[in-house]
């Protein structure tokens, strides 16, 4: 392990001007059950250049793959609990090859914050230097955020979704009931919505309360 | 300085009671104070969103927040621990089989946990002479009383629990999965968990964690020293809401409500936590009960007052098992997170904790009285005693 760490000081594809040295060879696990998101992070992680980069999904005897792995880096999501497992390599150094540290200083508290903010907790193995770190740990960090934005996507995409069912329910209740045509009885309802003040989603679910009310 | 709104961190354990109920019976708004509790996963989150403030503070594991404070683990931030969740409050729990395993080997009760010690060292030897896998035992932190109480029952029977056994950590939610599954053999963790696997068949309470050390500061309410010393006002707000909550928990007509309060933020039921807060606990899958009144002690027997000599008790087990090295300016360090003064001068003052406790404060099962000022002492003796290993061995 040792040789390879050495070895890719020289190779750095893509490295940055910021952030530190890219490195191929740094081989990184990522501890993640959301298998969306690991891809996500695993893609990033490609193009960036890391091609060494393996997802744990399992988190039974999560050490002892940790261990069978030999991995530079481990990514863990922030919200599994499985982040207790990782502590204890802290303490058990010695079963382990070499000694464990987490990359996090005294010095480093606003890129820790930064990190768990987005949802990351990442701990390297072995005495590798913070810089070499920071550029994998921002690229967590706005891959974790983009993971986040797509999820919220598509909760207000589910939410749109749900809201137009609830209008079109509410449309089918006035037609019923009015007589309307399905633009008579979505045109009354908007124009309630702008007298009141309030959200169309909103007067068509007072619509369908006061429908069920009425049977 | 005002505080705004606290953000404070808990796990979903039974001794996070006086918290729950200072922030959902409205303890913490009798004091002007705008509380959110926020549920977390791990103790590593915990432990790292007070560090770097995202937490105001904190429902902490005591040896959490002395290891915190020695950086010894992690980051070093100094943290502050002016009054006790709980004292005591975790179980041992073994699967069906590795209890009989125990029982047959016991000369005595099993229930006595220096015959099981015992019971448990002939179990692991055979083991050994047949090159089976070693026993393995989940605990929930590698600076818990789950470790700290597994090694100490252990070691009394002349177990190596480094070399003869495995201990791995398992967040909570897991134990009782991992022990149906046979990836642990046995666990110790707080409540509800014991009594979930119990419930389920698939698990026994061998031993109380009050059987193995009678009073140990299981939980803390941790704050950053920093932030204790920009926010006193505030501090003293929360440690009066605390401690009013404590006795609202403690006091028997109030049980159904607290429990029902709890159970919600843990999603159990009531009569889960119920048995850990009356100590009235399912020990086996056929009924059988075992009942104490120091199972769990929230607000009791002054169990919420800061103590300094459990500042020393948790610094002498991170040293006997080789987390950090001795040193007076370590054990000085640990103690100075203890701070019973903050607590005396919100609720002015407490009463003794009076009769029927421990004269040396911890009042473990076996072994020298505990002397805070003599730690080399301490671990000297449990040296000679684990000298006393191969003997055992041999005897067997």
């Amino acid at each position: 392990m040792a040789e390879t760490r050495k070895g890719s000081d020289a190779s750095s594809p893509g490295s940055q001007p910021q952030g530190g040295q890219r490195d191929s060879s740094l081989k990184i696990a990522i501890v993640d059950e959301s298998p969306i998101r690991a891809a996500i992070l695993e893609d990033g992680l490609r193009e960036a250049g890391f091609t060494q980069v393996q997802r744990i999904a399992e988190t039974h005897n999560l050490l002892v793959r940790i261990y069978a792995m030999d991995p530079d880096v481990i990514l863990i999501d922030l919200e599994s609990p499985s982040r207790d497992m990782l502590e204890q390599m802290f303490q058990m150094s010695r079963s382990v090859k070499r000694p464990v540290a987490m990359f996090v200083d005294q010095s480093d508290t606003a890129s820790i914050q930064a990190a768990v903010d987005a949802g990351v907790s990442a701990y390297i193995v072995g005495g590798l230097k913070k810089e070499r770190i920071t550029s994998i740990l921002d690229l967590c960090i706005s891959r974790f955020n983009a993971f986040h934005r797509l999820q919220t996507e598509l909760d207000q995409a589910k939410d749109a979704l749900d809201e137009r069912k609830v209008i079109d329910r509410a449309k089918g209740v006035l037609m019923k009931a009015k007589k309307f045509t399905e633009e008579e009885a979505y045109a009354l309802m908007r124009k309630t919505a702008m007298n009141e003040n309030k959200k169309i989603v909103d007067i068509a679910q007072s619509v369908l309360t006061a429908a069920e009310l009425f049977k | 300085m005002t505080a705004g709104k606290l953000r404070i961190g808990y796990i979903p354990l039974v001794d996070a009671a006086a918290l729950i109920v200072a922030a959902d019976l409205g303890f913490t708004a009798a004091e002007n104070l705008d509380v959110e509790l926020v549920r977390e996963v791990s103790w590593s989150n915990v432990r790292d969103k007070l560090n770097i403030g995202l937490f105001d503070a904190a429902h902490l594991l005591a040896p959490v927040a002395v290891a915190s404070s020695l950086g010894i683990g992690h980051v070093r931030v100094p943290i502050v621990a002016p009054f006790n969740l709980g004292l005591n409050g975790n179980a041992i729990t073994v699967s069906p089989r590795l209890f009989a395993a125990l029982e047959s080997r016991a000369e005595g009760d099993v229930a006595d946990p220096r015959v099981s010690a015992q019971a448990l060292a002939r179990v692991v030897e055979e083991r050994k002479s047949r090159d089976a896998e070693p026993l393995t035992f989940g605990m929930t932190f590698p600076f818990s009383h789950h470790n700290y109480q597994l090694r100490y029952w252990m070691a009394a029977g002349g177990i190596d629990p480094d070399e003869d056994v495995r201990l791995v950590v398992l967040p909570p939610p897991y134990m009782v999965e991992s022990l149906t599954n046979g990836h642990v053999d046995g666990f110790c963790v707080g409540a509800p968990w014991n009594s979930v696997a119990v419930d389920a068949g698939i698990g026994r309470i061998l031993h109380f964690g009050c059987e193995i050390q009678s009073r140990v500061t299981e939980k803390v309410f941790a704050v950053r020293e920093r932030w204790a010393a920009d926010h006193p006002e505030t501090l003293a707000a929360l440690i009066r809401a605390l401690a009013a909550a404590a006795s609202f928990t403690e006091a028997p007509e109030n049980l159904a409500t607290v429990s029902a309060a709890i159970a919600s933020r843990l999603g159990v039921t009531p009569e889960l936590v119920g048995r850990a807060l009356t100590g009235n606990l399912k020990i086996a899958p056929d009924g059988q009960v075992r009942a104490t009144s120091r199972y769990l002690m929230i607000g009791r027997n002054g169990a919420a007052r800061p103590d300094l000599i459990q500042a020393a008790w948790i610094y002498a087990q991170i040293v006997r098992w080789g987390q950090a090295p001795l040193s007076e300016e370590s054990l000085m360090l640990a103690q100075a997170v203890f701070r019973p003064d903050l607590y005396d001068a919100a609720v002015g003052g407490s009463p003794p904790a009076g009769p029927g406790e421990p004269g040396d404060g911890i009042g473990a099962f076996i072994g020298p009285a505990f002397v805070p000022t003599d730690i080399a002492g301490h671990l000297a003796a449990w040296r000679a005693k684990r000298s006393g290993r191969a003997r055992l061995s041999v005897v067997r």
